[in-house]
């Protein structure tokens, strides 16, 4: 089932294209690779934030207000040139470990963020503007570091365990 | 002749035991890269959050000095990061890199990305709020912000393009 998915998918135009294409693969490359760098650049800023390491003269809120639109404008970006990417060899790539893992790792990322936005910043006002955050939030910032900073361990992992150039 | 012994400068170092090693141990190449990463995602936020600032349309409130104060200071600190992990790169691989025009191109881009930042950066000693003293000024800041994006958009490009071209 889903490897008739997949198999579909990289039938389409737009994947033949990508695979058989000698440039178009390292362009949409290129930008996925910018698009990961302001994700990972901006949350660290939050998550910094959030550990208290950084920016202390400024609340909490203020820091997300001006990075995360960043964050979120970036992370499109990296999610549909990731599609493209994937889409030309999809089936490869389905099956590939460290492809698996990236993808549970955002997953994972998302869940933190969810537990951030339902459960920490309860409470908001007490400490969105003071230099210290609680315990919770520092965990959440961390464990979001950490987890940031293996997705982009494991997409170089994939780089290096399918046949590409690396 | 210049051509001859970049060849067997490469041909030297690839043959070094260091190389060797890095060669052999399989994981190295590709933790080097993942830092190498996250220096440069450190290094393009930081760009953009100065500029967004210069440009008028991130952390307003604040004084260019208190932005460039908490950016800056990244940037320096991440580039002998790059600087480092690229090295290791280029001991691994050294033809992939050395002779390869992408790598130059990309060295090229960084040294002009650095004096543009430089040039932010210099009058700011003298005068913290150099840039926002009169409209001239902020017009000048963001030319420079307009001038440094494309210049680290091409060194991210021109990175990841080195693997597709070869020398």
């Amino acid at each position: 089932m889903l490897d008739s998915l997949l198999q579909t998918l990289e039938n389409t135009n737009v994947a033949t294209a990508i695979r058989e294409g000698a440039v178009l693969f390292p362009w949409i490359e290129c930008v996925h690779v910018l698009a990961l760098t302001l994700v990972i650049g901006s949350i660290a800023v939050v998550d910094l934030r959030l550990i208290g390491l950084t920016s202390r003269d400024r609340g909490v809120a203020e820091i997300t207000a001006a990075v995360l639109p960043v964050t979120w404008t970036a992370f499109v970006c990296a999610v549909i040139t990731g599609v493209l990417m994937f889409s030309s060899n999809a089936a490869t790539y389905g099956s590939n470990l460290y492809f698996r893992v990236k993808m549970a790792l955002i997953v994972l990322a998302g869940i933190n963020m969810g537990v951030y936005h339902l459960a920490v910043n309860r409470g908001v006002e007490s400490w969105q503007t003071a230099a210290a955050t609680p315990t919770r939030a520092r965990i959440v910032g961390a464990f979001s570091l950490c987890l940031w900073l293996a997705i982009v361990a494991a997409g170089r992992w994939i780089g290096f365990t399918i046949n590409a150039p690396t | 002749m210049a051509i001859h012994s970049l060849q067997s400068f490469c041909n030297w170092l690839a043959s070094t035991s260091l190389s060797q090693a890095i060669q052999t141990i399989e994981w190295i190449i590709p933790a080097t890269q993942t830092v190498h990463i996250v220096a440069v995602a450190a290094v393009v936020t930081s760009a953009l959050m100065i500029d967004l600032r210069l440009f008028g349309v991130r952390w307003q409130d604040q004084a260019v000095a208190a932005v460039t104060q908490r950016f800056l200071p990244v940037i320096w600190w991440a580039l002998p990061v790059l600087l480092a992990t690229g090295a290791v790169l280029i001991v691994a691989e050294p033809v992939r890199a050395l002779q390869n025009p992408v790598f130059y191109l990309k060295m090229g881009l960084l040294v002009a990305a650095v004096c543009i930042t430089l040039a932010c950066q210099i009058p700011m000693r003298k005068d913290v709020r150099f840039w926002e003293v009169s409209q001239r000024r902020r017009r000048g800041a963001q030319m420079i912000a307009a001038l440094s994006l494309p210049f680290w958009v091409g060194i991210v490009f021109a990175g990841r393009w080195i693997a597709y071209v070869q020398g």
